[in-house]
């Protein structure tokens, strides 16, 4: 499974894998917005850029999981999934581009579930296995 | 992780300080509640509840702390401190840590009380369910009826329910029974990102999602007469709770700062036990923004506590048929904050920086900050119980002044995560089960239902007992839910 969900007694954890690094950060994504709406409900009429700077691979992927939960809002939008272009390394860190799509937010329409209110430091984690498989995981307050 | 627990009285057990713990970690528990936390603890294995005790270590170790990390009644795991912890850390060399606050700055409750006993509103609370549930916008993405103007988010984030109630919604009175009169002082809104504020300007006024709540309850039991008559509450009566924070915006600060403060943790090499503890000293230009951004969250969430309780008071009056003027604030207390505060350590006054996350102000008799009216016996500290069980209004105590820097439990505390719940409980069922104990839910998420079921947390009555016989607080009285809106 590209992505799961990891007991946590207060909030939700995620865990998302892919063969390369872009596709465990779009599966990444995609665990989150479960988290907030049932995908098969939201169209892809609107489309956001989203991007993020960060040292580490792994604070990058706090990053553009807190981007899209601030664009989202900030737009009134609900995602329905993330198409990751690029992550490159910079100077600094490393620097991620990618294009979120989805609609307005229609309360009734999309079947709300639960608010993410942040991504955060806990329990984050990258690892880019020996069968070649990279894997993200981190915590959601919810 | 293995981690020592050891009992020091009935209600209180030490995580003795070993390595670079700087103090001792405490937490407010009795037997049967920590009697597996130790084993798991002890065995090294990673339980349900063991990661909290661990947090309470990692926060011992923090620059600054003072006395001991403690850890309330209704611990928890958190990100980096538990939730239900306590850590005052000294205003000039100690740190400020996003953990300690997380990202639902002043998420708090507010208690009004109504004229009206069970017995007028139970033939009515069906209506009241509805209107309650249609004037006060909930759920995901929930936005409301108040929209400020761009110059005006920022008088907002200065000024905190004072604002709200110059606009009309409120009564003065309201403010002198808000914890900090609902305005806390240094708030700077140019240290709050122009995205913060544009997230905020449709939120203004709403519940939010998760376990935020608006409820409608009645006065079970009284425990503490004296108390009680202060408060103005009788065996019987209806008053409306209201549970939620700082919406977005406090969201957004917690999202910008924890890009700050991690940076800044590498910058003054402050030694952390992993990254999700990140801090900055106090006095250094990040700690000092930070914490300007959460005092202009925590008047962002009095604002809106303040916003939601006019628009329920409108409700209610209008269904009852009383006048909204005649339902009162009883009190209004936050979570989930830092602030400064003076407190007395190893006998000594002293300023300091207490982080509450996921715990209650709890101020006892005689202290300046509680409302005259209420100062002989100490401020209601309002604790919320689940959907169908009972919520709690304590008061403080001289040794909780002194054992927990005026602090206390804020709920019932989870017990299970969020996917058992959903995998035990399904929303529909839930909402017969309670609708046959005479509660009545209105919630626009089924699956948010099924998380927050009563049987994920823990037994608020016991979780208040443990406080309440460690002499940390006192019982005033027993709520029971009749009607509850959760976002």
């Amino acid at each position: 499974m590209p992505y799961s969900y990891c007991e946590h007694v207060s909030d939700i954890g995620i865990r998302a894998e892919g063969p390369d690094l872009k596709s465990a950060f779009s599966e990444g994504v995609s665990a989150m917005l479960n988290v907030m709406f049932d995908a098969s409900t939201i169209g892809e009429g609107e489309v956001r850029e989203i991007l993020a700077e960060a040292p580490e691979i792994e604070t990058l992927f706090v990053e553009v999981l807190n981007e899209v939960l601030s664009i989202q809002g900030l737009d009134e939008l609900a995602f329905k999934r993330i198409e990751t272009f690029e992550i490159e390394r910079t100077a600094g860190g490393f620097r991620y581009s990618g294009i979120a799509f989805g609609e307005k937010f229609d309360r009734a329409r999309h079947g709300a579930r639960t608010e993410v209110k942040g991504a955060t430091y806990s329990g984050l984690k990258y690892n880019h296995g020996a069968n070649g498989t990279h894997a993200l995981e981190c915590i959601l307050d919810v | 992780m293995k981690i020592e627990v050891k009992k020091i009285s009935d209600f209180v057990w030490e995580i003795p300080r070993t390595g670079d713990m700087l103090v001792p970690g405490r937490v407010y528990a009795d037997e049967e509640t920590i009697a597996p936390l130790v084993k798991e603890a002890v065995a090294g294995k990673p339980g349900g509840l063991t990661p909290a005790l661990v947090q309470v270590a990692n926060v011992a170790t923090l620059p600054g702390i003072q006395t001991a990390s403690i850890a309330m009644a209704d611990i928890h795991p958190g990100y980096g401190f538990a939730i239900g912890g306590v850590a005052a850390f000294d205003a000039e060399k100690g740190v400020v840590s996003v953990a300690g606050v997380g990202f639902d700055i002043n998420c708090g409750v507010r208690v009004l009380k109504t004229p009206l006993t069970r017995g007028d509103v139970e033939p009515i609370k069906t209506e009241l369910a509805n209107e309650l549930f249609r004037d006060v916008p909930s759920g995901v993405g929930s936005t409301g009826e108040i929209r400020l103007k761009e110059s005006e988010i920022d008088e907002l984030l200065v000024k905190g329910s004072p604002f709200i109630v110059e606009r009309g919604y409120g009564l003065p009175e309201d403010l002198e029974y808000t914890e900090e009169g609902g305005c806390i002082k240094g708030a700077d809104p140019r240290n709050v990102s122009s995205r913060a504020k544009e997230r905020q300007f449709k939120q203004v006024g709403t519940l939010g999602s998760g376990n935020h709540y608006l409820e409608v309850q009645y006065i079970e039991e009284i425990y503490d007469l004296v108390a009680a008559g202060i408060y103005g509450l009788f065996k019987g009566q209806v008053v409306i709770s209201i549970h939620c924070g700082s919406r977005a915006l406090g969201h957004q600060i917690g999202t910008d700062y924890l890009k700050t403060l991690e940076a800044a943790s590498r910058k003054y090499g402050i030694p952390i036990r992993g990254r999700e503890l990140v801090c900055a000293p106090i006095t250094s230009t990040e700690g000092k923004k930070y914490i300007s951004a959460v005092n202009a969250g925590m008047n962002c969430a009095f604002a809106n506590r303040q916003a939601i309780a006019h628009l329920a008071r409108g409700a209610f009056a209008r269904v009852a048929g009383v006048k909204p003027e005649s339902i009162r604030m009883l009190y209004d207390v936050a979570h989930n904050t830092c602030k400064f505060e003076t407190h007395t350590v190893n006998g000594v006054d002293k300023k300091v920086l207490i982080h509450r996350k996921g715990a209650t102000r709890a101020f006892g008799p005689g202290r300046e900050e509680v409302p005259e009216a209420y100062r002989s016996v100490g401020h209601p500290l309002l604790v919320g119980g689940t959907m169908g069980t009972a919520s709690y209004i304590l008061r403080g105590t001289e040794k909780g002044m002194i054992e927990c820097f005026g602090s206390t439990v804020h709920g019932a505390g989870r017990s299970l995560s969020r996917i058992q719940s959903k995998r035990q409980w399904r929303g529909a069922e839930l909402l017969k089960e309670l609708a046959e104990k005479g509660i009545i839910i209105r919630s626009g998420s089924m699956s948010g239902l099924a998380e927050e079921a009563p049987g994920a947390y823990k037994d608020v009555d016991r979780v208040v007992e443990i406080m309440h016989r460690a002499g940390v607080n006192r019982k005033v009285a027993r709520l029971r839910p009749m009607v509850c809106v959760k976002g």
